[in-house]
């Protein structure tokens, strides 16, 4: 079905906001979105099994996740969605089903709680799914330089590093070209040194 | 906006998909997957069984207005699995038409390289 090029069809693509609780997902999103920030619900069961479905399954405690995004029109055939993590990390499936497919992931970190953000780059990492982060620059808060957060998180010296400002729609959009380019750049480079 | 595109016609992923060996109508609907009501599914008579208001719901939701599954359960405030399975319905009887989002990991190269191209050109034009 995806084999066709998307120039012509009606299609979607997607992009994750992750980081720790409260870091400023919901206000990344709403900051570039055409829409209001929805929210929406799975029920998960404890068991990770089953998820999100219709049926109770018997014996096992269910869980309602919550999750929001938003939505960028690209051009008329062509919808690119921004979802949030939910901010509980042990939602594992949950968080399976987000990334499946997606661009990439962009992990917002606040310097004053670098560790919220480990479980994200864990899973991202495990997953192989390309994620650049973003510092995002709360009030009164002293500048980091990208390369201690880049030490402090210890991640490789492609993976992008950069500061922004969740609220300031022209800092989220450079955050986003940031991350598309970059995966276009990794996709490039595979093409000419396969792995 | 979505006005000159042609009219959606049904279905476009198969509506019945083997499950544990029992036929169910559950497409792989992902939560991105856009959602656009047929000609079909606008005449509202033709809607029947046991969900017609949530379909009757869902059919003004993306008539002429393209939706993702995640959009139509959180306007109708239901629970992403329940509306996966009220869409999947309304697909087998060709009242909506599915569109499948362009995945990262299962689309060839050069499709996932045209959809970057494409993305980070409307972002830039953002
Ligand atoms: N000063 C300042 N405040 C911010 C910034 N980004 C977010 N906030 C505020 O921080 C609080 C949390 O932001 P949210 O966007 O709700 O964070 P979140 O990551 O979605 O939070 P959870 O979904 O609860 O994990 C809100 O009160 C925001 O207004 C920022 O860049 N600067
Ligand atoms: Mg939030």
């Amino acid at each position: 079905m995806a084999q066709r090029p998307t120039a012509g069809r009606v299609t979607s693509a997607k992009i994750v906001i992750a980081g720790g609780f409260g870091v400023g997902k919901t206000t990344l999103v709403g900051s570039v979105s055409e829409i209001t920030p929805l929210t929406t619900e799975a029920i998960m069961t404890s068991a990770g099994v089953g998820v999100d479905d219709t049926r109770q399954v018997p014996g096992k405690s269910t869980t309602t996740v919550a999750m929001d995004f938003g939505r960028i029109s690209i051009d008329r055939d062509l919808i690119l969605y921004l979802f949030g993590t939910p901010g509980q990390t042990r939602f594992w499936f949950m968080w399976d089903e987000l990334v499946r497919g997606a661009i990439g992931a962009v992990v917002l970190v606040d310097t004053r709680r670098l560790a919220d953000c480990f479980a994200a780059i864990d899973f991202f990492e495990h997953r192989r799914l390309p994620y650049l982060v973003a510092i995002n620059r709360f009030d009164g808060m002293q500048y980091h330089d990208p390369q201690d957060v880049r030490e402090a998180l210890a991640i490789t010296q492609d993976v992008p590093v950069i500061s922004c400002d969740a609220r300031n729609r022209e800092s989220t959009k450079q955050v986003l070209i940031s991350l598309v380019e970059y995966v276009l750049t990794m996709r490039r480079q595979r093409a000419v040194a396969p792995a | 906006m979505m006005a000159e595109r042609d009219e959606p016609t049904g279905a476009l992923v198969r509506p019945y998909a083997v499950t544990r060996g029992r036929t169910r109508p559950r497409l792989e609907i992902a939560i991105e997957a856009l959602i656009e009501t047929t000609v079909r599914g606008r005449s509202a008579g033709s809607l029947k069984g046991g969900h017609v208001r949530e379909h009757q719901h869902i059919a003004a939701l993306c008539d002429g207005r393209l939706q993702s599954l995640a959009e139509i359960a959180a306007r109708m405030q239901l629970p992403l699995g329940v509306t996966r399975v009220l869409i999947a319905d309304m697909a087998a009887d060709g009242l909506v038409a599915v569109y499948e989002p362009t995945s990262l990991e299962d689309a060839p190269d050069a499709v996932g390289t045209e959809l970057l191209e494409r993305v980070l050109s409307g972002l830039r034009r953002l």
